[in-house]
């Protein structure tokens, strides 16, 4: 029996995990995926907002601004690289300026610090690879750029070194108040039993919901296709660049990532289906073109993959952050797309109060507040490199050429708190396979470390869990 | 860490044959860095026979191959380290590399040559839409999972792309076992050898569709199902054309490309039609001293052309180095070789008549499929070769050979001209 | 007479070859732009040959497959026969390029040889 159980170990999910794991509480969370960060988390824009976008008042906004202001403190604490490029909203007609005002005039009222209206000369100064039609722009300098992944799993991790379990491989199936009281969670790994709830299922967050809701909730599937595009041309901008905003979002932005690579993306496609992560041609060809409105010279000749990710879209395009009012005890966190990432530390921060009221929690002495990351080689001088490598010479091994990852990295990947168990899971915490050759050089070597450490055979290995096995069986069988 | 007159930068044919060549020339302080835990490179994993007609005047595998010139590196005493990934290499010709015994540490060279051979276009790069399941690979890394580490990806097979790597591999999974259910070739011709086709393919009974291309990829997990469409003059789909092909392996052979971030890093300038090096007559790069050959300097369609080239840059290497490490001459001395009408690129771009030996190949490739078409070579404007081919194609390296004795006679001579002409 | 359809392996061109055959000698190859043409569709026809390679079972080596190839041509409808051979072999560490793995593979007076080295594990 546990005090709380988290459905869903996407970025919300953790957020609460790990800021719920301060205090004298049983949590576990519950993850049909094999890993951290496999929904909605790991395919978005990899942003952290300003706060400018959401309607003044709103739980967004008030949500995008506090995740935001504590993203710097957050990012150090748990080791992860986090920059404030600045963003950009650029204007390319005349008539459309006033559009910039109204969205300055609204990041005021909703605290965004530092709001700057550009004219053409200055915008064009600072990002001489925007087009030539651009007639002005709104600045944000607390804009940031973080890796989804690494927050995600960063926040896991810590959670974990806390107390929290993690059950992976483990899909909730069916949700009853039982006559004890309890929450009574039927997965396919068996029963579960909890006082609390907090339902954050991402696009399965009404399915869930709708377990024990009479008052229905209904979450649309809203497809962005992104293309990430090689290091080589990663400073093509400094800031991210947003079009004017439309009914369906933000629209397609072309930004720096935190790791240096050049992002574009996303689109907005309306699909219901939970599991439609698929690219499209026309998706690829629509984020081409609109991006090419605002930046010049797009070099998509570099693009090294594209993807796709679900926004878990509401109708009322609004965080759902509370008590289920026919469910006591059963907390929804839903609705959440973008600016969730952005937000995901205040989500925590606020389902954490939360429950601290309902419960009387007490805080945890022995807490800790921070998390080690992986031991990173890259950019370390010959001395550095060799007094790693002779601590432990698995560092002088590279085994991802393209991002220069060492076995040594991938071997931390492997058995840290809630390690990496298959190629993803290594390459979102290590970025081994995320470069330019797509893995096609190091996954064989991955796949080697990777049988070697957890004992499972080359067959076993999976990209990503279920049913990912990369090969099938011997040529003519075992020796 | 002691220091080298020319470090090598990669074991695979190219810096296997410039080593041989260095040391054969004279010099004994030859260091070969290689990243994986053997000599051969790619060729290992090579399995398939028709290796070294040219060289070898007999058919080898790829591993017969490499092992003639591995041996020849064991025999001269030529020193290497394996497992060593070279990190940098500066435009000063110091070479950081790193592996467990040593550490990280730097080499300063005299001479440096770039053998670093390439990587294959990935699926990312490819832009092909559909689900990102397990079960796609590049060919390349198919083969090597099959023939190496002894595995299978699956048991039902598409592959797109129709160079030779996805040839062979659609022989191989056939072979172990597999189903490979098609080939499709985005271009309306196959890069990859006509006997590759036949023996690969026909013998099989495996289709090969040209003009077609993948336009989605089934599965959440795993592949589940491709489908491949017909496309239009302008490589697009063409709507109505889909075919849907269930299976649980996509290969792709879709194009090399020569793996130059160390020498980009360095200052080395690059072709855009390449991705390789611009080099001179000698293989040498803009920075004095660093020489490439093989897949790094331009995508050979023979291993024996690779050796014969890599060749080149180890005598080259030594010869900069006896001469005491000279500048190339003044740039007015320099001719211009360019590729003009149908001809993409030429290797090399300029030639320093000075530096050049009594014969002279220039490598280049077509752009399309040429029949019965002429390659013509102009000094200036002056039509000075003019030879008839029956075929030219995308998929095969041409060449033409160039006498030191007919640059001298043309003085002034700038530039240098290679282009395909119907008459 | 009998027809039969061929493309060219001698290069790019890649010609159609039509072959003609009368009680199973060829009497006129068709389509071919160069001799190589005709030599190359008088041996296909009459007796198409392929060289075999593949991987060994291969057991206390540093590896656990070893390439392989036929040492000379086998006859090509015998491609599949040679491979369930080569299938069920299973040799020991070491083994050098040249040594012979299988002995005259599936009846054809060939010899399956090693094409790599494996030393002792």
């Amino acid at each position: 029996m546990y005090d709380v159980i988290v459905i869903g170990a996407g970025v919300s999910g953790c957020a609460v995990a790990r800021w719920l794991s301060r205090y004298e509480l049983n949590v576990c969370v519950l993850e049909k995926c094999e890993d951290v960060c496999e929904g909605t988390s790991k395919a978005n824009s990899a942003i952290v907002h300003a706060g400018f976008d959401a309607d003044e008042g709103s739980l967004m906004a008030k949500l995008n601004v506090r995740g935001n202001e504590m993203m710097d403190d957050l990012a150090k604490d748990l080791d992860i690289p986090f920059k404030r490029n600045g963003s950009m909203v650029v204007c390319i007609h005349k008539d459309e300026l006033d559009g910039l005002k109204v969205l300055y005039e609204r990041g005021v009222k909703n605290g965004v610090k530092g709001l700057k209206l550009l004219s053409k000369e200055e915008v064009l100064e600072l990002e001489p690879n925007l087009s030539e039609n651009v007639e002005g722009a709104l600045l944000a300098p607390t804009g940031g750029i973080i890796c989804p992944f690494e927050l995600t799993i960063a926040m896991a991790e810590n959670a974990n070194e806390n107390g929290v379990e993690f059950r992976f491989n483990t899909r909730v199936e069916d949700i009853k108040k039982g006559e004890d009281g309890l929450w009574h969670l039927r997965t396919n790994n068996g029963e579960y039993k909890a006082k609390y709830v907090v339902n954050a299922a991402g696009v399965y967050a009404d399915k869930i919901h709708n377990m024990v809701s009479a008052d229905k909730m209904h979450i649309i599937e809203r497809r962005g296709d992104y293309c990430l595009l090689d290091k080589e041309v990663g400073g093509h901008v400094s800031h991210t660049i947003f079009p004017q905003p439309t009914k369906y979002g933000k629209g397609v932005l072309v930004t720096p990532t935190v790791h240096g690579n050049l992002l574009v993306g996303p689109t907005a496609i309306d699909i219901e289906n939970k599991e439609g992560t698929a690219t499209t041609a026309e998706g690829i060809d629509a984020l081409t073109a609109k991006a090419s409105e605002n930046v010049r010279n797009l070099p998509m000749r570099n693009v090294i993959t594209s993807f796709a990710g679900l926004r878990a879209h509401l109708e009322q395009h609004e965080f759902v952050i509370g008590e289920v009012k026919d469910a006591p005890c059963f907390i929804d966190v839903a609705g959440i797309e973008s600016p969730g990432l952005s937000a995901s530390p205040a989500i925590g921060e606020m389902v954490s109060e939360m429950l601290k009221e309902k419960m009387s929690l007490k805080e945890k002495e022995n807490w800790i507040s921070t998390r080690k990351g992986i031991t990173r080689t890259e950019g370390l001088s010959i001395e550095e490199m060799n007094a790693l490598i002779k601590e432990n010479p698995a560092y002088g091994t590279i085994v991802c050429r393209c991002e220069s990852i060492t076995e040594g990295e991938i071997l931390d990947a492997i058995h840290r708190p809630l390690g990496a168990r298959s190629l993803d899971g290594v390459k979102r915490r290590t970025r081994a396979g995320m470069g330019r050759c797509q893995a096609g050089f190091c996954s064989p070597r991955t796949m080697d470390i990777l049988s070697r450490e957890l004992g499972l055979s080359y067959e076993e290995i999976t990209k990503s869990g279920g049913k990912s096995n990369i090969v099938i069986e011997r040529t003519k069988g075992e020796v | 860490m002691k220091t080298y007159d020319i470090v090598i930068v990669g074991g695979g044919p190219a810096g296997l044959a410039a080593a041989v060549a260095a040391k054969e020339a004279g010099n004994d302080s030859i260091l070969i860095l290689e990243r994986d835990h053997e000599l051969g490179g790619i060729l290992n994993q090579c399995i398939h026979n028709g290796f070294g007609l040219h060289t070898f005047k007999e058919e080898l595998t790829g591993p017969e191959y490499a092992y003639r010139f591995i041996k020849q590196v064991l025999d001269l005493g030529i020193e290497y380290k394996l497992n060593t990934m070279v990190m940098d290499i500066s435009a000063e010709k110091i070479v950081t590399a790193m592996n467990r015994e040593d550490g990280m540490f730097q080499i300063p060279a005299k001479a440096v040559i770039l053998a670093m051979g390439c990587r294959e276009r990935s699926r990312g790069a490819l832009n092909i839409p559909g689900y990102r399941p397990a079960g796609i690979f590049s060919a390349g890394t198919a083969q090597r999972l099959v023939n190496i580490e002894g595995y299978m990806p699956g048991r039902e097979v598409v592959i797109l792309g129709s160079g030779d790597i996805g040839l062979i591999m659609a022989r191989r999974m056939t072979l172990e076992g597999a189903k490979v259910k098609v080939v499709a070739e985005l271009m309306p011709y196959s890069g990859g050898l006509k006997r590759n086709i036949v023996q690969c393919l026909d013998d099989y009974g495996i289709p090969l569709k040209l003009s077609h291309t993948v336009v989605d990829i089934e599965g959440k997990e795993h592949v589940k199902a491709v489908t491949i469409a017909e496309v239009g003059p302008d490589r697009k789909p063409i709507p109505g054309t889909e075919e849907r092909y269930t299976c649980d392996t996509l290969l792709l052979s879709c194009g090399l490309i020569p793996e130059n971030e160390l020498s980009r890093a360095a200052g080395v300038k690059m072709s855009t039609v390449t991705s390789g090096p611009i080099v001179n007559e000698s293989l040498e790069t803009n920075i004095p001293g660093v020489f490439a050959c093989g897949n790094v300097l331009h995508v050979h369609d023979l291993v024996d052309y690779v050796s014969e080239e890599a060749k080149r840059a180890g005598q080259n290497a030594v010869k900069y180095i006896n001469d005491g490490c000279k500048l190339p001459a003044a740039e007015d001395k320099v001719i211009e070789v360019t590729a003009t009408e149908g001809a993409r690129y030429t290797v090399p771009s300029t030639i320093n008549v000075d530096r050049m030996d009594d014969l002279l190949t220039v490598r280049f490739r077509v752009g399309d499929v040429y029949k019965n078409s002429f390659v013509s070579v102009y000094f200036d404007d002056e039509r000075i070769m003019h030879n008839q081919k029956r075929i030219l194609a995308p998929g095969e390296m041409e060449q033409i050979v160039l006498r030191k004795s007919q640059l001298q006679e043309h003085e002034g001579l700038k530039k240098i001209t290679v282009k395909i002409e119907k008459e | 007479m009998e027809k039969r359809e061929l493309t060219c392996i001698g290069c790019p061109m890649g010609c159609m070859l039509t072959v003609s055959m009368e009680n199973g000698e060829v009497v006129e190859v068709a389509g071919n732009t160069c001799p190589k043409g005709d030599i190359y569709a008088r041996k296909e026809v009459v007796n198409p040959t392929r060289i075999v390679t593949s991987t060994v079972k291969i057991s206390g080596g540093d590896k656990e497959r070893v390439s392989c190839k036929t040492a000379s041509d086998i006859p090509k409808d015998k491609i599949f026969e040679v491979m369930k051979d080569i299938d069920g072999a299973l040799v020991k560490a070491p083994v050098h390029i040249g040594d012979i793995l299988i002995q005259d593979v599936a009846g054809t007076g060939v010899d399956v040889i090693a094409t790599r080295n494996i030393e002792i594990a």
